[in-house]
């Protein structure tokens, strides 16, 4: 008894002490962004949290349940904009801010999540590239509603929304508080979304992927199944759109085209499909790569080549590398591989 | 109804069955890429916007704008379809063909990546600016019925995308390639046993489908005479939304899906406002797909166990 207890207890430290150490670590790393680099590099390290909540959200639908959504910058617009508009409503100035921070992102998720709900009913009855062509869709329509809404601008955008850094009684610089913030939430989704994978509803996700005849005839609601998987995943979305929001600052339907749905599909094919951390490694490598490093090049050759060389490593990649960088595999497993491996040797 | 609501119902007509058949056109080069090789083709509305300029730079090297006529246009056409089955067919040779055997994903991310290769590599080559495409046939009215216009250009466009789709059912259904194609289309495994060599039909299948994308483009320039790099992304996803409406994999299908999303915008633009146009492709599609999973004209593929 006592010992169940006690295992049972570090399981839950075990559990919480991680999330909690990796939050830590990623607000030291902002402490230390802030002293050593430049407001741009700054904002860069920014959208990179931003993209891993986007990518890993996208990869429950597309990598672990295997629907192929086109869709995700429409639930992020939504996310965004909610955020956005929240924000300056006077009604929600009483909270404290950093209440407030941590609750608009919930707000945004929810509406994304709603959405979600919407879009997922009836389209998730279509299979494969209809699906793929719905969702798409159904983020261009969400795109242009927006372009026609007044209130949140229309196709002038909203300028001038506040960052997440009013926090100044924590005393944290501007960038510090927003990294902040930016990293639990990013914290938060990785974890949620890999302890859902690995629970047992979360093998539902799995067994549709990998036969939906079969999950379904072993008693698995797989309309049902996929719905679930569509609207955490657009919970997440909105939360990105959130955060994204308050990072960039400035929000235009023109961001939230169907490029930018693209753009989060390479991440999670890149990173491989089914593999969390390979989205995570893939989200890092997809925004520092055309922003920091074929931007250099740009310098040296005078002639905008970074869409260019981006979009042929991309088609490489997919020749040479099917699988993606990790495959379905985590960095975890290859770390567990790598250890017995050294201890058999 | 009084006269002058009619008059404007069969202008908007007009209009939308011309806009229509530049659809069907392209929706037709995806439609039968899908029906043999199950990828939807990302890059053939590049392929499309590269017709458009290896047009206009042949309107313009050979002065074309200054002759208008049935002879311009017919160089217009061959130029913009040798450019477009050219690139197709290397596309495919160099970036789907690696991929024959990989994960349908795999194959249409890598379509995504050649028509962002193709976007920023034309905006490179050809500049990002506008540029205005040769005017080979002069837009006049050739007769009036009642007060309706008949103008040359949407009579052009009609011939011409005519005369190809009926050229293509020609091809498809009395001629060995087409038959070849069909057999490849409906199951690749045993045409190759019965001796059709598939990598062939599916070369063949790109230069026919960028071919048709190659006549659109001169189409669409000849209607809204203002081209650039990035004119392929949206009514290229267009042109497909069409496809899919009318049941991918059907040739029927594609030109009756084309039709109507070309009627259907025609009419919001007309009656309705025209920031909507763009969601509209999308609503009708959602709609028609909730009712028909398959498409209008698509059967649908029962799943064995």
């Amino acid at each position: 008894m006592v010992l169940q207890d006690r295992q049972a207890r570090s399981e839950a430290i075990k559990s919480i002490g991680a999330p909690i150490f990796a939050a830590v670590l990623l607000i030291g790393v902002g402490y230390g962004l802030d002293a050593t680099s430049n407001p741009y590099t700054q904002f860069v390290m920014l959208l990179i949290l931003t993209n891993v909540v986007l990518a890993t959200s996208l990869n429950l639908v597309n990598g672990f349940t295997g629907q192929f959504s086109l869709g995700h910058a429409g639930f992020m617009a939504v996310g965004a904009y909610t955020s956005a508009w929240l924000v300056t409503r006077p009604e929600l100035a009483v909270l404290p801010d950093y209440l407030r921070f941590l609750l608009l992102p919930i707000a945004a998720g929810l509406l994304a999540a709603v959405a979600g709900y919407i879009v997922g009913l009836p389209s998730l009855r279509l299979r494969g590239d209809y699906l793929a062509i719905v969702t798409l869709g159904f983020g261009e329509i969400i795109r242009v509603i927006l372009l026609n809404s007044d209130a949140v601008g229309g196709a002038r955008g909203m300028y001038g929304i506040p960052s997440t850094a009013a926090v100044p009684s924590l005393g944290m610089s501007e960038f510090v508080a927003q990294f902040s913030v930016a990293s639990i939430w990013t914290v938060v989704t990785f974890v949620t979304l890999w302890r859902i994978v690995h629970s047992s509803k979360g093998r539902a996700f799995l067994s549709v992927r990998e036969d939906e005849i079969a999950a379904e005839a072993m008693g698995i609601n797989i309309t049902q199944t996929k719905v679930r998987a569509f609207v955490i995943s657009a919970f997440f979305a909105g939360v990105g759109g959130a955060l994204f929001a308050h990072s960039v600052k400035y929000l235009n339907p023109a961001t939230f085209t169907f490029t930018k749905s693209v753009d989060i599909i390479i991440m999670i094919v890149l990173g491989g499909m089914g593999s969390f951390s390979g989205s995570v490694i893939a989200a890092a490598i997809i925004t520092v790569l055309p922003e920091m490093v074929l931007r250099e090049l740009q310098q040296i050759t005078g002639v905008d080549l970074r869409m260019v060389i981006y979009s042929l490593m991309l088609i490489l990649f997919m020749i040479l590398r099917p699988a993606g960088i990790l495959g379905t595999r985590e960095a975890t497993d290859i770390f567990k591989s790598f250890r017995s491996k050294s201890k058999a040797t | 109804m009084d006269q002058g609501h009619t008059q404007e119902f069969i202008q908007h007509l007009i209009n939308g069955i011309s806009l229509g058949s530049i659809y069907a056109l392209i929706a037709l080069g995806y439609t039968m890429v899908y029906g043999i090789l199950q990828l939807i083709n990302f890059a053939h509305s590049e392929v499309y916007m590269v017709g458009a300029f290896a047009a206009y730079y042949t309107g313009r090297q050979f002065g074309l704008d200054q002759h208008p006529g049935v002879l311009s246009l017919f160089i217009l056409l061959i130029a913009a379809v040798a450019a477009c089955s050219l690139l197709g067919i290397t596309i495919e040779r160099l970036a789907y063909r690696p991929l024959r055997k990989a994960p349908k994903l795999n194959i249409l991310i890598t379509a995504i990546g050649v028509s962002l290769l193709l976007q920023y590599s034309g905006q490179i080559i050809f500049g990002a600016d506008p540029k205005l495409f040769p005017e080979v046939i002069k837009d006049s009215s050739l007769f009036e019925i009642g007060s309706v216009e008949v103008r040359s250009l949407d009579i052009t466009i009609l011939i011409v995308s005519t005369l190809v789709m009926g050229g293509l059912h020609f091809l498809v259904h009395h001629t060995k390639i087409g038959t070849a194609m069909r057999a490849v289309s409906s199951n690749s495994n045993v045409a190759s046993l019965m001796g059709i060599n598939v990598d062939r039909i599916i070369t063949y299948t790109f230069v026919i489908g960028s071919s048709l994308a190659g006549i659109a483009s001169v189409l669409v320039g000849l209607k809204y005479p203002k081209i650039d790099p990035l004119m392929g992304m949206l009514f290229g996803i267009k042109a497909f939304v069409a496809a899919v409406l009318g049941g991918i994999g059907s040739l029927p299908g594609a030109m009756l899906g084309g039709v109507i999303l070309g009627l259907c915008e025609e009419m919001v633009v007309g009656y309705l406002s025209s920031t909507y146009r763009d969601a509209l492709a999308f609503g009708v599609l959602i709609v028609i797909l909730l009712f028909r999973p398959a498409g209008l004209l698509g059967s649908v593929v029962r799943e064995k166990v």
